[in-house]
């Protein structure tokens, strides 16, 4: 067994015990990093001599017999999308190519004080815009069950880095699914948290109202391990919220009796293959025979959601990416006559083909003469998606759905069916939109051999219901099986 | 301008508040600093930043709501205004749109020696973009972004406005209520109160013109010369038998003409929507009636009060009521002194307006203790010194900084009112004009000045006039 194959809670055990130091660690993962990312090509950025001067750092501390973080000395990948401080920060875009910030995002902050090992940036769809991380204007980074699939999108890198063994943990950011997409195509654990139980201060925006950062891990309490470290109220984030988190590991509880499981039928219709549901199912029944209730259950407004998701988040983003303009930072056209000119130039060159495509949509949708009928509907669709998750949650204590309605497709499979490609989110935009958490764990595997996710949908700060659940599942099928990626 | 035509005005006021810091940021909010020396990632709209809301940007403007009678929203929300300029770094800037923090108010402004209500439809708060800064000596633009992120305020007035001179009245109010409040520093070289005004003209008794919408308004004279132009301009386009169409013009100054900006069809569409990186902003009753609480006298309630309670005239209070400084010195003149509210106002609006004019400073930096003022005051009233004298008490007090008491002692200007003494100076001066005697007495009444005259040279300018007028009389009258 190498280090970089064992799961945080392994390492740290090990870090503890002085089983193997930070630094040993840190090199494996490195090595795997420089043995295998050329395939899978999780990284933009890997920062090796920044990691291996941290992890000896760490050991020091560590031998000096300070009292440390459990993450202390654990090698973990960012999304790219992550703002650190004096890491180029590129967001997968020409535009930002080049941008260092001087600034670390509130989640940064808090893994260093940690004392997490930061590995690097990791791919991602452009600005989080994608399903499939083909939106890279670097690279494509390929799924570690099959090169020839995609690893699924925004956060991509981040699955593919977990599931791969090029990172420990890693923490991507989830719009519309962008954590739970990829990780049910990876076969790893992907949480998208409560909305404002993670400061986004310091995360490139793209949908504000939408956009959550979340842990992925090789096990749920890896997971667990990771959200603990991140969330809190951050008093730059406006939208942070006042709460108090349970210690989740110390209360770790993997019994799922007495947990009532609701299965809303319209996320097992039309549109979602025979395998997954039927894996799904499966999980469904196995977890019933450990004593879960299991509920039907209806939202009606499904259909609705995945409109009403485009609407609210290119509106925002047409907003929140308008600041790209070539004045102050990012790519600058090289040739223009005017300031119009520059501007246009400028974002035309910087931005892909999705980017413009979403900014196109949200400037439309809040045009003059077009905000009642879009944005304004999509709203009061978002308050009724909401009062449906309220209502399902009076007869149940969370949900349990397919993340994805189909296992990874093939690179280029979708890219000119935008449709198609939209309609990777439909079952995990309304827990954005309804500012739920949810969580994808992976549940079988197809013919094909690749992993299918489940989802664990919650009511509001019920992360420690949705690891109780999940964990619970993990102990039934015997832990998730990454043998073949992690070879 | 053409009497057959009416003019109606509405004005938006920029004001900047003058918080500590900015308003959705710690950076220091301050003017005149070496250009982009105060900002940060936030007001410089860098990827992944966020804002938060200065509650004190609330709080002023509630207050300035009060102040203009307003209902204060306990909901309001904040706002996306997007549009692409190289001073605005996020590309979109932070207000209000539908639910302002302030809405229906109203101000009574004294235009023409009446009062006159003029409507306030709103007020928000928002954030000022930063600045550009063309030079020759480099070629292209630079951005300065220190004033991005500064709290503004805008006041909407209703289109209640009827001259340029009730404009002035109504700008000139909202400037004193502001510094009143101490909300802005109304700062007009620094830029720190702009306004847009709205002018439209019809004839009497038809419906409203068309409103044109001038930008790039930088002073109060500048406001009045604006609208007098636009409405002229108007009118001159009725008359040919032209159309006014709806559309922003910029203002020129310096040339004291305005350009066309954009016509209605180039109108920017502000995509406005709800800032989801803020909350909605909530405020509690006890908090709106703590703020309520702390607003002080305004200059149009004082004016009414100095013209009513003091007997001052209008054009008196008017011009103590200017600024907040004034009225506080003038009161703290009166304050535990028994003088007459008129002599106070005469000092202030004299010797001591004048002196500001000279120095070029404000009145609480003229080395002028009120409490000392009041004293010259009462020697004055009470016939100790002569109004003379009392002048130069005041120049020496003001070199010296001596008590007044104590210099009229040391300049030997104590007036005498010793009857026998000045019985002694009035017979002298009366056994040698005879003949101002015999004119007197012959009706021509003003050699009764020239006697009192007399006797004042005679006691060395010491004398009280008053009383020697009075024993004079008694001889020639007698």
């Amino acid at each position: 067994m190498e280090l970089y194959q064992l799961t945080a809670e392994q390492l740290s055990a090990m870090l503890a015990k002085k089983e193997c130091s930070s630094e040993e660690l840190t090199r494996s993962v490195l090595n795997r990093i420089e043995q295998k990312d050329g395939e899978i090509g999780a990284y933009l950025t890997v920062c090796g001599e920044e990691a291996l001067k941290k992890a000896a750092e760490v050991d020091a501390k560590r031998a000096a017999g300070e009292n440390l973080h459990p993450l202390a000395g654990i090698p973990v990948g960012i999304k790219d999308n992550i703002c650190t401080r004096g890491i180029r920060t590129t967001c997968a875009s020409r535009m930002l190519e080049n941008f260092v910030p001087p600034y670390d995002a509130f989640v940064m902050e808090k893994l260093h004080q940690a004392d997490a090992v930061i590995l690097g940036k990791l791919n991602m769809d452009e600005f989080a815009m994608g399903s499939s991380t083909e939106n890279s204007y670097f690279q494509k980074t390929k799924n570690p069950f099959d090169l020839d699939r995609v690893p699924g999108g925004s956060s991509g890198g981040s699955a593919a880095a977990v599931s791969s063994g090029e990172a420990v943990l890693t923490l991507g950011s989830d719009t519309g699914g962008s954590i739970r997409q990829p990780a049910s195509f990876c076969g790893v654990v992907g949480l998208k948290p409560t909305y404002s139980a993670v400061s986004r201060y310091g995360l490139v925006a793209f949908a504000s109202s939408l956009d959550q950062i979340g842990p992925m891990g090789r096990s749920v309490k890896d997971t667990a391990m990771m959200f603990q470290a991140i969330c809190g109220r951050d008093p730059h984030d406006a939208t942070s919220a006042v709460h108090d988190y349970p210690d989740y590991t110390a209360n770790w509880n993997t019994d799922v009796k007495g947990l009532r499981i609701g299965l809303p039928k319209e996320y097992f219709g039309d549109g979602i293959s025979a395998e997954v549901r039927e894996s799904v199912m499966k999980m469904a029944e196995e977890l019933k025979n450990r004593g879960a209730e299991l509920v039907e259950g209806s939202l009606p407004s499904t259909d609705y959601a995945l409109a009403a998701y485009y609407i609210i988040a290119c509106a925002e983003a047409s907003s929140n990416l308008a600041r790209y303009d070539g004045v102050r930072y990012g790519y600058r056209a090289k040739e223009f006559a005017n300031l119009t000119e520059m501007y246009e130039k400028s974002r035309s060159e910087g931005f892909g083909a999705e980017v413009k495509r979403r900014i196109m949509l949200g400037t439309y949708v809040l045009s003059s003469g077009y905000y009642d009928a879009y944005y304004k509907k999509a709203k009061f669709t978002q308050i009724r998606i909401q009062e449906e998750f309220a209502k399902a949650f009076d007869s149940c204590d969370l949900l349990l759905t397919p993340t994805v309605p189909e296992t990874s497709f093939r690179i280029g499979e979708n890219i000119d069916d935008q449709i198609k490609m939209y309609m990777n989110d439909i079952l995990t935009v309304t827990v954005n939109i309804a500012g739920l958490p949810g969580i994808s764990v992976p549940c079988g595997f197809d013919g094909k051999g690749l992993p299918i996710g489940a989802q664990l949908i919650g009511p509001k700060f019920s992360e420690g219901t949705l690891f109780r659940c999940a964990a619970g599942w993990e102990e039934i099928c015997g832990g998730f099986d990454l043998s073949r990626t992690l070879a | 301008m053409n009497q057959d035509y009416e003019i109606v005005v509405g004005l938006e006021v920029h004001a900047e508040l003058n918080t500590e810091s900015k308003i959705y940021c710690s950076c220091r909010n301050a003017f005149g600093r070496e250009v982009n020396t105060l900002c940060c990632p936030v007001c410089m709209g860098m990827p992944g930043t966020l804002p938060t809301l200065n509650e004190k940007v609330v709080e002023y403007a509630a207050k300035m709501g009060y102040a203009l009678n307003c209902t204060i929203n306990p909901i309001s929300k904040q706002d996306r205004k997007n549009y692409f300029y190289p001073d605005l770094p996020k590309a979109y800037q932070i207000s209000q749109f539908d639910i302002p923090l302030c809405e229906n108010g109203y101000l009574d402004v004294w235009v023409n020696g009446g009062e006159k209500r003029i409507g306030i439809t709103r007020i928000h708060i928002e954030e000022d973009a930063g600045k550009l800064i063309h030079d020759d000596s480099f070629t292209g633009t630079l951005v300065d972004f220190n004033r991005c992120g500064v709290p503004l305020i805008e006041i909407v007035s209703e289109p209640d406005i009827r001259s340029s001179a009730e404009a002035k009245a109504y700008l000139d109010t909202i400037k004193s209520i502001l510094e009143y409040i101490n909300i802005s520093d109304c700062k007009m070289q620094e830029g720190s109160i702009r306004c847009d005004i709205n002018v439209s003209v019809h004839k009497k008794g038809e419906p409203f013109g068309t409103r044109v919408e001038m930008k790039n308004v930088n002073t109060f004279s500048g406001a009045v010369r604006a609208i007098e132009y636009e409405a002229n301009r108007q009118i001159e386009v009725l008359e040919n038998g032209g159309m006014i169409s709806q559309e922003t013009r910029r203002w020129d100054d310096l040339k004291g003409q305005n350009f066309l900006l954009r016509s209605k069809e180039d109108a920017q569409d502000y995509r406005y929507f709800p800032e989801p990186d803020l909350m909605t902003i909530v405020l509690e009753q006890d908090y709106l009636d703590s703020i309520k609480a702390s607003i002080p006298e305004l200059p149009n309630k004082k004016k009414a009060r100095y013209i009513k309670e003091m007997g001052l005239p209008e054009e008196d209070a008017s011009l103590l009521v200017e600024t907040k400084e004034k009225a506080d010195f003038f009161e703290q003149i009166l304050e535990g002194a028994s003088i007459k509210p008129k002599s106070a106002a005469n000092w202030v609006l004299g010797d001591v307006s004048r002196l500001m004019n000279e120095t070029n400073k404000p009145i609480f930096e003229l080395g002028i203790v009120p409490t000392k003022l009041a004293e010259i005051i009462a020697m004055l009233e009470q016939g100790k010194i002569s109004s003379s004298a009392g002048k130069q008490v005041f120049e020496e007090m003001l070199k010296t900084g001596k008590e007044p008491a104590v210099l009229v002692k040391e300049l030997g200007l104590e007036q005498v009112s010793d009857t026998g003494a000045l019985q002694e100076i009035v017979d002298a001066v009366l056994a040698n004009n005879q003949k101002s005697i015999d004119d007197y007495r012959g009706g021509k009444t003003n050699a009764l000045g020239f006697l009192v005259g007399q006797c004042m040279k005679a006691s060395k300018g010491k004398g009280n006039p008053a009383l020697m007028k009075e024993m004079l009389l008694k001889v020639l009258e007698g």
